[in-house]
């Protein structure tokens, strides 16, 4: 695939000429150079794509992508981007959101561009925290969390967006973290692949206001133990050599499994037909449960901005009318 | 035929009418239609109000008059006065809902003050509508509906038939229902549906008293209801009976004719407002050829745009109805940055949400039509009475230095110009556009002279080219002349760019926090709306360009004052018009004009917004005349109060 001057595509070519200004040692540089590198493999073509965003710190992203980019207002972004995509469905329309930005003020846009099935890629920054505006808990902040605007502890409840995608009836839900290059690179991939809205919740460390946040289960010694990853057509293992194992009971709750019990871990269907093993999943508790990353559920649903199109080219192609008879349609009379 | 129980109960004016019933009017006999010895009167208009419960039928039958009316070649204006409430309880006062039309052998540019002939369904309609009626005027009322239980809702204490309510007015009562029933006896419809025909019944009663006629409502019937043939079949037998019965009884003396406008040649269509915007849009599309994209979510009065354009799919528009007003103008802002006409429908509370998301259309300098069809607020308001109270809004309702373009439709037909004129600003300027109707002009409707469609004026809409290699675009390089921005779709090779709300550099459209940029970028978006005044038409004032009083006026109040104004003129009085379409910018000859007379005055469906853009604009001392009471101005209160101005002038 070539673009810029009719060489190969590279992962350099997605880099805009604007300065990077998130926090040294943020999570989205490493989102940033995983995307990058992931389109160059993709071969995207720089022109045919379009990153559009919503306000918060992951929002500023399109700025450093070499390709069409359109910083919105806040929560919006799906909104604009289901405009673009349905006015021209040939475009590569990705959305860059965060969890202020998509779960809380634009959480009823979120939730309409998954029942749609919108062909967009939202990558949702999860760092369960407000960083643009310097530290309050978010819609994913943890009941307790101490945060400027929470001295004594939030008292709200927070929700795995994860859920909420697949109750939206989401087509394509995934998860990945930041600091999981190659996995998070194979997951935009996939997300690249499918032809309706999927989304990508990125786990992301704010290491100025909510360090750490993941570090209990992504760090390097305890990983193996505490995440586990879905792999299609697999059993849910997990462990240093995947001796442990999610099964679920006839209610549809996990328990873990190990040992002689080993052979009861679920073997993993991101296309079951059933939401709930994915349900289950998305709200087992990460205090007990190990943190599942990749593809929770993928559905081949038409797309929206294809069924809208059609309906227009068939409009189009079974009544044809020219402005003349448009307007001097009905009822019509002379005076002379 | 005398003897009828329904027949006339007369209120002592039997020839009251020919008086009551309009200037002008003169007795003709009709030897052509023997079996009518009756006279039959020639008036020059006629303001008739159909009233009934909202299931009665009235917008129904209104618009049915209106049409044969049209077509019968009479000017015709028309004002729908309906409830909120999709169905209020049956036979109360809110349920109530109306048609009122004027139709003339002249030029008119009002539905008419008050009517001359009010059909009233039931008590509450008479309750709600009597106070309107012209002294002697003709009231048809429905005795069916006179019962305990609809006096008491309509809040009568006594039977208004019974009691001095009704004098002065000419009276017919009839059984709509029973009368209805009986003609259709041998119909195959259940009961209720054979009462919902009794509105037809009224129509033919009025189709002969104002001898019009019944085939283009036979047609429109079958059309309406073609996959019901029983329905059909019904409402036409009901209409029939409704005539027939009118002309064989002796209820009217006489017959009306009015003689067809001299409307200015041409091919004519009747228009309601929101179908006009529509058309005008569509047709600016076509002309420039770039698809329509209408994002929208449903409220009173502008739906029926959403409903509209949805129908148009044939002419490349794509609508979406999305989550919420925020969505509807997002996807619109989404679609012109991808290359289409981005438009959002709505009404008042509506742009209310909509306002964020303006902002940062005027930030990305993208074309972008706001519509907002206004109703009376504030908040939720009275969604289906009419005003005018969002110019300040439309103007000054966003967050920092945000111009928009504002412009202002002023009657149904005027409708298509202003959408066709909001997109040839909108993609000549890269500008948002905010177009202001309201739901007079939305539901009302009038003929419309149609435009040949090669003499639409052209628009010139062109995307910036292929980038050069080597070469950075610009994504804020300006057209020397109007300043606006090159329209790059995503899709062109060599055209990337990132923009966005943030404050951008000149040119570069690279993220900004210089001073000197951020003046000069908030004085060029200022420019940019000042531009747009440079190619405006002068100013067509009705009547000469100096004089004692300048009538000022924008938007639905122009039918209401053009009536006062052209009265006044013709007693002698040195007064004269001008209507706003353009509100932002004001055209560039609006303030030599109002310096043309010793005072202006401006009447506005709100508390004075327009008088107090120009009394700052210009330091001139509008004098505003207000109305918010949710119905539009009646032209003789504007008349009574430029007679005001002019005593006072020379007092
Ligand atoms: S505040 Fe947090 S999320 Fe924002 S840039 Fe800094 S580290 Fe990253």
């Amino acid at each position: 695939m070539t673009d810029v001057d009719g060489r190969k595509i590279t992962k350099r070519d997605f880099k805009s000429d604007q300065d990077v200004r998130w926090c040294p040692g943020c999570g989205d540089y490493s989102i940033l150079n995983s995307v990058q590198a992931a389109f160059a493999d993709l071969g995207k073509k720089l022109h045919e794509t379009v990153i559009i965003s919503g306000i918060g710190c992951s929002s500023r992203f399109p700025y450093y992508m070499e390709t069409y980019g359109f910083h919105t207002i806040h929560g919006r972004a799906p909104a604009l981007a289901t405009g673009v995509k349905l006015s021209n469905p040939d475009l590569d329309v990705w959305v860059v959101t965060g969890d202020g930005d998509a779960m809380s003020i634009g959480g009823n846009h979120f939730i309409h561009t998954m029942r749609r099935n919108v062909g967009l890629k939202v990558l949702m920054f999860n760092n369960r925290i407000y960083g643009l505006t310097k530290g309050q808990y978010s819609p994913t902040s943890p009941h307790g969390k101490v945060t400027k605007s929470t001295p004594m502890g939030s008292v709200d409840h927070p929700f795995s967006p994860i859920a909420l995608a697949l109750g939206a009836g989401g087509t394509f839900v995934a998860r990945s973290v930041d600091i999981l290059a190659p996995h998070l690179q194979a997951t935009i991939k996939r997300a690249d692949g499918h032809g309706g809205t999927a989304v990508v919740e990125v786990y992301q460390n704010c290491n100025i206001f909510n360090d750490g946040a993941y570090k209990h289960f992504t760090d390097k010694v305890v990983r193996s133990e505490r995440m586990v990853e879905l792999r299609q057509g697999e059993p849910l293992l997990f462990g240093k050599d995947h001796t442990k194992g999610i099964a679920f009971d006839e209610n549809f709750q996990p328990y873990l499994v190990e040992g002689d019990d080993l052979g009861k871990a679920y073997v993993w269907d991101e296309a079951a037909a059933s939401p709930a093993p994915a349900m289950a999943l998305a709200t087992m508790d990460e205090s007990r449960f190990p943190v599942p990353i990749g593809v929770f559920r993928r559905q081949d649903k038409a797309n929206y901005e294809q069924a809208v199109n059609l309906q227009v080219e068939h409009a189009k192609s079974t009544t044809q009318q020219s402005l003349e008879e448009l307007l001097y349609a009905g009822e019509i009379w002379e005076v002379s | 035929m005398t003897n009828c129980q329904e027949c006339e109960r007369i209120a002592g004016y039997s020839h009251g009418l020919r008086e009551t019933l309009m200037t002008g009017a003169e007795t003709k006999d009709e030897g052509d239609r023997a079996a009518r010895d009756r006279d039959v009167q020639e008036l020059d208009q006629v303001v008739i109000r159909f009233a009934g419960d909202s299931g009665d039928g009235m917008q129904l039958t209104g618009d049915q008059f209106t049409r044969t009316t049209a077509l019968m070649g009479n000017d015709i204006a028309t004002f729908p006065d309906f409830p909120a409430e999709i169905r209020a309880p049956a036979g109360t006062i809110p349920g109530v809902s109306a048609f009122q039309l004027r139709f003339s052998s002249f030029d008119i540019h009002t539905p008419g003050d008050a009517p001359d002939v009010l059909v009233a369904m039931n008590p509450a309609a008479l309750k709600v509508h009597l106070p309107l009626l012209k002294k002697d005027g003709i009231l048809l009322l429905n005795t069916a509906s006179f019962k305990a239980i609809n006096l008491k809702k309509a809040k009568y204490e006594v039977d208004p038939r019974t009691d001095d309510t009704l004098d002065g007015y000419r009276v017919i009562e009839v059984d709509l229902t029973e009368r209805t029933k009986e003609a259709l006896a041998n119909c195959p419809l259940d009961s209720r549906g054979k009462d919902r025909c009794k509105n037809m019944y009224a129509l033919g009663i009025l189709y002969w008293l104002f001898h019009r006629e019944t085939e283009p409502t036979e047609k429109a019937i079958a059309h309406k209801f073609a996959k019901k043939p029983d329905v059909v079949e019904a409402n036409l037998i009901a209409m029939k009976a409704g005539h027939a019965y009118a002309e064989t009884t002796e209820i009217f003396q006489t017959a009306y004719k009015v003689a067809p406008a001299r409307l200015p040649p041409g091919t004519y269509r009747n228009i309601m407002g929101n179908q006009a915007l529509c058309l005008g849009l569509v047709a600016a599309s076509k002309r420039c050829e770039v698809p329509l994209f209408l994002g929208s979510y449903p409220i009173t009065p502008a739906s029926d745009i959403l409903h509209q354009l949805s129908g148009y799919k044939h002419h490349g528009v794509i609508t979406f109805q999305a989550e919420d007003e925020i969505a509807a103008v997002c996807a619109a802002i989404g679609a012109s940055y991808a290359g289409q006409l981005g438009i959002t429908s709505t009404s008042g509370p509506g742009v209310a949400l909509k306002t964020e998301a303006m902002g940062l259309a005027i930030m990305a300098e993208l074309p972008l039509i706001v519509l907002n069809v206004q109703r009376a607020g504030p908040s939720t308001g009275m969604p289906t009475k009419t005003q005018q109270a969002d110019l300040l809004q439309a103007m000054y309702g966003r967050n920092g230095e945000s111009p928009m373009v504002v412009i202002a439709c002023s009657t149904p037909a005027d409708a298509f110009e202003v959408g066709y004129e909001a997109i040839r600003i909108a993609t000549k300027h890269m500008v948002p556009v905010m177009v202001l109707s309201d739901g007079y002009i939305a539901n009302g409707s009038e003929p419309w002279r149609l435009p040949a469609v090669d003499e639409l004026p052209p628009i010139d809409v062109r995307y910036a080219p292929e980038g050069e290699a080597g070469v950075k675009f610009e994504p804020y390089k300006r057209d020397p002349e109007t300043l606006a921005r090159p329209w790059a779709k995503p899709g062109t090779p060599g055209l990337v760019h990132r923009i966005g709300g943030l404050e951008k550099q000149d040119g570069t459209g690279n993220i900004s926090y210089d001073p000197a940029n951020h003046q000069h970028m908030v004085d060029t978006r200022a420019q940019k709306v000042a531009n747009v005044a440079n190619d405006l038409p002068p100013l067509e004032p009705v009547g000469a360009r100096t004089g004692d009083v300048l009538v000022l006026g924008w938007g639905s109040p122009r039918g209401a004052i053009t009536a006062a104004v052209t009265r006044m003129q013709q007693q002698g009085h040195r007064v004269s018009a001008a209507f706003l379409r353009h509100l932002n910018p004001l055209p560039n000859d609006l303030e030599a004009l109002m310096r043309g007379f010793k005072r202006v005055v401006l009447p506005e469906l709100n508390k004075g917004q327009l008088a107090l853009m120009l009394r700052s604009t210009y330091l001139i001392d509008v004098q505003s005349y207000s109305q918010v009471n949710g119905q539009p101005f009646r032209s003789q209160d504007i008349q009574d109060f430029l007679e005001k101005v002019l005593e006072e002038l020379r007092g």
